[in-house]
């Protein structure tokens, strides 16, 4: 019997208010079929979401961690790049 | 016999079904073979206890004796539960508790199709919101049996042990008396020949799926409808009694 572990999954859920699908955990299954099956069973059993997505560990991509300083840092000077600097006139809420 | 306790001992029927296989499934509670497939296995243990407690609170209405669905379910004996032989075979590895599951479902779904349009409002309320539950187990075991089946050389030769265990009980899902021909009568509950129908086409397609063989040995044992039943129920009420038997009336 061999003992290979089914691959990982991410699994992505989107609540019934939410304009987007959210990342939420992981988990192992055989097939994209199981592991939306599972992704409902472990991660919507208290009414969580109305929407799955999947997708198997190892076809997400990540930075360097090692190079955040120079892909994160130089951002961190630039204020300007924030809409900080206009007068909100009265009467607008929600900004 | 009349209308009233037809329907009270069609009830119990379906509830014992949900109740003693809801419990089968509970005994997965922790000890499933993957954290995943051990949480969808408690879900599905949850949805048949709370389809029995509709039930059996329904049955107890039924019968009219001041019985609610806690006393039928915890102050029975062995004799008077009417559950299927099938649902209260013990659960062997998760490959024979998902055919169990399966040959049940194959099963269940096509009867709540129906149950919801019975004229029993009653009884078509629960049935609706059943349906949505043993649609999802339903597709849910009939992936894991093909998995099995057309899975590996063990896989394969397991489930198919598995099935070979438990086709004799099949028969029985279409046990059919006088408690059934006088609710077809009344259009309360469809007639069993339209489920058998729909069940042989499920079963078929799923096993062939699989690759797996239907046995071609055909004896049958049946007797859970009547309250005669194997071993492996009264093991199964004591455990799940022991509690209301031993502190009366307990709460929690």
């Amino acid at each position: 019997m061999s003992k290979k572990e089914w691959p990982l999954w991410e699994v992505f859920i989107r609540s019934k208010q939410g304009l987007n699908h959210k990342h939420v955990g992981s988990l192992r299954a055989a097939d994209s079929t199981m592991a939306i099956e599972n992704a409902r069973d472990v991660y919507t059993r208290r009414s969580e979401g109305i929407s799955i997505w999947v997708i198997e560990s190892n076809n997400v991509f990540a930075n360097d961690s090692s190079e955040s300083d120079a892909l994160f840092e130089p951002a961190d000077s630039k204020i300007y790049r924030h809409p900080t600097f206009y007068d909100v006139p009265d009467g607008i809420s929600h900004m | 016999m009349e209308k009233q306790k037809a329907l009270y001992e069609y009830v119990l029927r379906l509830a014992d079904d949900s109740l003693i296989l809801g419990h089968r499934v509970s005994e997965w509670c922790g000890h499933g073979p993957i954290l995943e497939e051990d949480i969808a296995l408690t879900n599905l243990a949850l949805d048949l206890i709370g389809q029995a407690t509709s039930l059996l609170n329904y049955a107890g209405e039924l019968e009219g004796k001041g019985r609610d669905g806690d006393a039928l379910a915890f102050l029975r004996y062995e004799r008077e539960y009417k559950n299927l032989l099938l649902v209260e075979q013990m659960n062997g590895d998760f490959g024979k508790t998902i055919m169990r599951q399966f040959l049940f479902d194959a099963f269940r779904k096509p009867l709540f199709e129906k149950l919801q349009h019975s004229t029993d409002q009653h009884l078509a309320a629960i049935a609706e919101k059943s349906l949505k539950e043993t649609k999802y187990h339903l597709k849910h075991t009939s992936e894991w049996v093909i998995r099995l089946g057309d899975g590996t050389e063990e896989s394969h030769i397991r489930i198919q042990e598995s099935l070979d265990a438990l086709w004799k009980y099949t028969n029985e899902i279409f046990y059919k008396d006088d408690v059934d021909s006088v609710l077809i009568a009344e259009n309360i509950i469809p007639s069993s020949e339209e489920i058998k129908a729909e069940w042989t086409k499920t079963v078929n397609d799923v096993l062939e799926q699989a690759t797996l063989t239907i046995p071609s040995n055909n004896w049958i044992q049946e007797g859970g409808r009547k309250g005669f039943h194997t071993e492996a129920l009264g093991y199964l009420l004591a455990e799940m009694q022991y509690m209301q038997r031993a502190y009366p009336n307990m709460t929690w």
